[in-house]
């Protein structure tokens, strides 16, 4: 072919991203077969033949023999819709179900803010969509404002405010001595910052370190919340994997609400419904009455036009389907807290081994830590071990993830952990 | 509550103009209102159509219980992408084959146009995109919000209610060189007027002689001549002569998946290596926007691309939708012919897609809303796909009247 015409893209000065620095979020096993977006070490363990390897990458569920779970109750949900209707755009109807049961699942299901309408609630594509709508909303309204992230956080989180041209700051959050909470650096961060500034908490199952503050804890954050007039803007992207009990998760932010802070809060029904691939999730802003949440919502929705015009149906309908019937409602209980308890269980399997082994380190924070993921404490360096000599596959930071963990390979972590670990 | 909202002060966003009229439909009480505003198909009764080879597929896909609901990879579901760049550029495209194209999953056309925006907002250098005039109102918001900066090229004359070429090639002509420009593969929206054949060869070479870089919205393929390829041929012409270029695809009509959001968008680059770069560009807009694109709607198009039987079936159906439209405009051609309206009523037969732009002015439309309750958006744009031969007659007094008695 002549090459007549100059490449105007110009796109021999683009570099290639270095996706190995994004994969301390793992989105689970679908991305891993993406040969092309894997870093170096994870094509080696992919590649890897032996018996035994395992993935703790993974930030999706896994049952005990290692494989991804469609929940019982989406089954039935997915067979009642087969076949109907539904393919046009979402009717306002069906939308607006959707987001009154989701935002029962974050107030409580008797609350005022829902009687009142006292809150803008619009579908969203998962969490990541959640936070993108309102990262892009506040930088159209506060355009001077920052976003305070905790240290560490959900490595998307900086990509998302970053995109949405809002400046960010962490504040203190992850102890990594105790490897637990650093409360006394978290709650001066929060007095040091400007009066209104905005937070981005996670109510629970913190990603990546596990960590959460304890109800007293949430009270005192949430007083200085309302002192400050700051913004708190939860990602709550695995309610019911903390405590496996869908309302106590949800209880910091309802500790907010009873204190009077304006809150705003992005949910996903990724995880704790399995939903991964059909990317549903909500966004809610507290508001002083209902006519404040109709601009609002009609602000939030401009921006949702501009970039994908509206969610994809099939999700809503399972979702809005499964929480709006009172039986479906109950079996999805029933099965978040199996999945929450099958975690915990692992992670007492896993420390119990580890102290067994007699191992010089303490690994109380296996258990203490809750959700989905463990920040093992484990280095860079033991990581690189782990991989090489043992085929366990975690991210660089030491963050496993504990649904990747079975009772068939409890063990065999335990040693290999042991064994990077055992001269300290 | 007794916190006062840091967001008190917003105000309510302007109603959606295209959406608006359907708001306004719903709620005449009217029996003999009709919609013309929203541009989904609407069958001879006047339903929503889901096509019998899509609730196949979707019955396949609930009946395997090997599928799961993961992640898909962040570009989308491969064999999708893969099957989606051989149906716009064609099956042999040397493109393709030489491994210059990257096809990312995206949400119908508007995800499609904004990532593909967003990508050129951060690494192309010249940053402004012309658009025709007129165009679909989401257009504008899309690119500006991207970071682009927008302008119009002639396009629509409203004194032929044809193609304004002669400007289109002055503007396009007078743009700096390595603009972008966004053109509307087939069925342009809302005038259905497109260029022929011809006129498409010289805007190419005038295009690749300035360093133009197309940007295609490719949303009614197959919908405008019923010809999957024929409405493809604006594309594999620019395609064709070896350089780059990007294409938007909605599955949104010509699949009738509106509601699942499945759509693509596809770089064809000047060499493999710069396509893999693009591609994991392309990546970094995504991740922070959505994270991963939803599988459904994919899946669906997929299961019936890949299966020659299924695809088959598919292309009769939308075959028979495009019919339907193409008659529809015959219909209404004869039947204001028959009434005598004043007036040259051939562009209706002569434009192309599921829209009409009827010249009707805003007066006159108000007055077709008002005294016959008929809707459709104020620039006189109808949806053919909303007329039946049932409602032809209404629509033709309808219009009559607002001739003869409304200036």
């Amino acid at each position: 072919m002549e090459e007549i015409y100059d490449s105007p893209l110009k796109l021999h000065s683009i570099s290639m991203h270095d996706e190995y620095k994004d994969s301390t979020h793992f989105l689970g096993l679908a991305e891993i077969e993406d040969y092309s977006s894997c870093g170096m070490s994870l094509r080696l363990f992919l590649l890897t033949l032996v018996p035994t390897k395992i993935n703790l990458g993974v930030g999706a569920y896994r049952d005990d023999e290692g494989k991804p779970v469609v929940l019982q109750c989406v089954k039935e949900a997915e067979a009642k819709i087969a076949g109907c209707d539904f393919l046009e755009s979402v009717s306002s109807a069906v939308s607006s179900k959707l987001v009154e049961e989701s935002v029962k699942l974050v107030y409580g299901k008797n609350s005022d803010i829902i009687k009142e309408g006292r809150f803008a609630g619009v579908q969203a594509l998962s969490g990541t969509g959640a936070c993108r709508l309102f990262a892009e909303f506040q930088r159209r309204f506060y355009p001077e404002s920052q976003i305070y992230m905790t240290d560490p956080t959900w490595s998307n989180h900086h990509n998302i405010w970053r995109d949405a041209l809002v400046p960010e700051r962490t504040f203190h959050y992850y102890h990594p001595d105790s490897k637990g909470l650093d409360f006394s650096a978290l709650l001066d961060d929060v007095k040091n910052a400007p009066d209104g500034s905005f937070f981005l908490l996670h109510p629970c199952a913190h990603n990546p370190t596990g960590v959460d503050p304890t109800e007293e804890q949430w009270r005192e954050i949430s007083y200085l919340f309302k002192v400050k007039n700051h913004f708190p803007f939860f990602d709550m992207a695995y309610q019911g994997f903390a405590s496996g009990d869908l309302d106590r998760d949800a209880r910091s932010i309802q500790i907010f609400v009873e204190d009077g802070n304006v809150i705003g809060c992005a949910q996903s029904f990724a995880k704790n419904m399995g939903l991964y691939g059909h990317r549903v999730g909500c966004l809610n802003v507290l508001c002083n009455d209902a006519k404040q949440a109709v601009a609002i919502k009609s602000q939030l929705q401009q921006i949702a036009r501009a970039m994908y015009s509206s969610p994809p149906i099939h999700g809503i309908l399972l979702v809005s389907g499964i929480l709006s019937d009172p039986n479906m409602k109950a079996l999805w209980v029933k099965e978040v807290k199996a999945m929450a308890n099958r975690i915990q269980s692992l992670r007492t399997t896993l420390r119990k081994s580890l102290e067994q082994l007699s191992s010089p380190l303490n690994w109380e924070h296996i258990t203490n830590q809750v959700g989905m993921f463990c920040f093992s404490g484990l280095t860079p360096e033991q990581v690189d071990r782990l991989l090489r000599e043992f085929h366990i596959y975690m991210t660089l930071d030491g963050r496993m993830s504990m649904a990747g963990v079975t009772t068939g390979n409890v063990s065999y972590l335990a040693n290999a952990i042991h064994e990077v670990t055992k001269f300290g | 509550m007794d916190s006062s909202s840091v967001f008190a002060n917003i105000v309510r966003a302007p109603e959606d103009a295209i959406l608006g009229v359907t708001v306004a439909y719903n709620k005449d009480s009217s029996p003999d209102k009709l919609n013309l505003g929203v541009g989904a198909y609407r069958t001879e009764e006047g339903k929503p159509l889901v096509l019998k080879v899509v609730r196949r597929a979707e019955q396949m896909l609930v009946n395997d219980n090997s599928r799961v609901k993961e992640y898909l990879p962040i570009v989308g579901l491969a064999d999708f992408n893969k099957l989606s760049a051989k149906l716009i550029f064609g099956a042999d495209s040397p493109a393709i084959q030489e491994n210059r194209v990257t096809t990312v999953q995206c949400l119908s056309g508007t995800g499609s146009l904004r990532v593909g925006a967003e990508f050129l907002a951060r690494h192309y250098h010249q940053l402004t995109i012309y658009i025709p005039n007129p165009t679909w109102g989401n257009h504008t918001k899309i690119f500006g919000l991207a970071g682009l900066s927008v302008k119009a090229y002639r396009y629509y004359d409203p004194a032929t209610r044809g193609l304004d070429f002669q400007g289109l090639l002055e503007d396009l002509g007078a743009a700096p060189s390595g603009s972008i420009v966004l053109l509307h593969a087939c069925a342009h929206n809302p005038t259905g007027v497109d260029p022929t054949i011809e006129q498409w060869e010289q805007i190419r070479q005038l295009m690749r002689s300035k360093g133009l870089l197309p940007f295609f919205d490719s949303a009614y393929q197959g919908f405008a001549s019923g010809n999957l390829d024929a409405d493809a041929g604006s594309v594999r012409m620019f395609v064709a002569d070896g350089g780059e270029c990007l294409a938007a695809q909605s599955y949104a009509k010509n699949m009738g998946l509106y509601g699942e959001r499945v759509g693509a968008l596809s770089i064809v680059c000047k060499t493999a290596d710069v396509a893999s770069r693009v591609e994991s560009q392309l990546k970094l807009v995504i991740r922070p926007m959505y994270s991963n694109p939803p599988i459904h709607g994919a899946s669906i198009v997929a299961t019936i691309l890949k299966d020659r039987d299924m695809y088959n079936e598919w292309t009769v159906e939308l075959k028979a939708m495009a019919d339907r439209i193409i008659s529809m405009r015959q219909q209404l051609f004869d039947s204001l012919s028959a009434r005598g309206t004043p007036g040259d009523w051939s562009h209706i037969i002569k434009q192309i897609g599921m829209f009409t732009f009827t010249g009707l002015n805003t007066k006159q439309v108000a007055f077709m809303t008002k005294e016959y309750h008929i809707y459709m958006t104020s620039d006189g744009r109808i949806s053919m796909a909303g007329l039946s031969s049932r409602t032809v007659p209404h629509l033709t007094e309808a219009i009559h009247a607002a001739v003869t008695r409304v200036d």
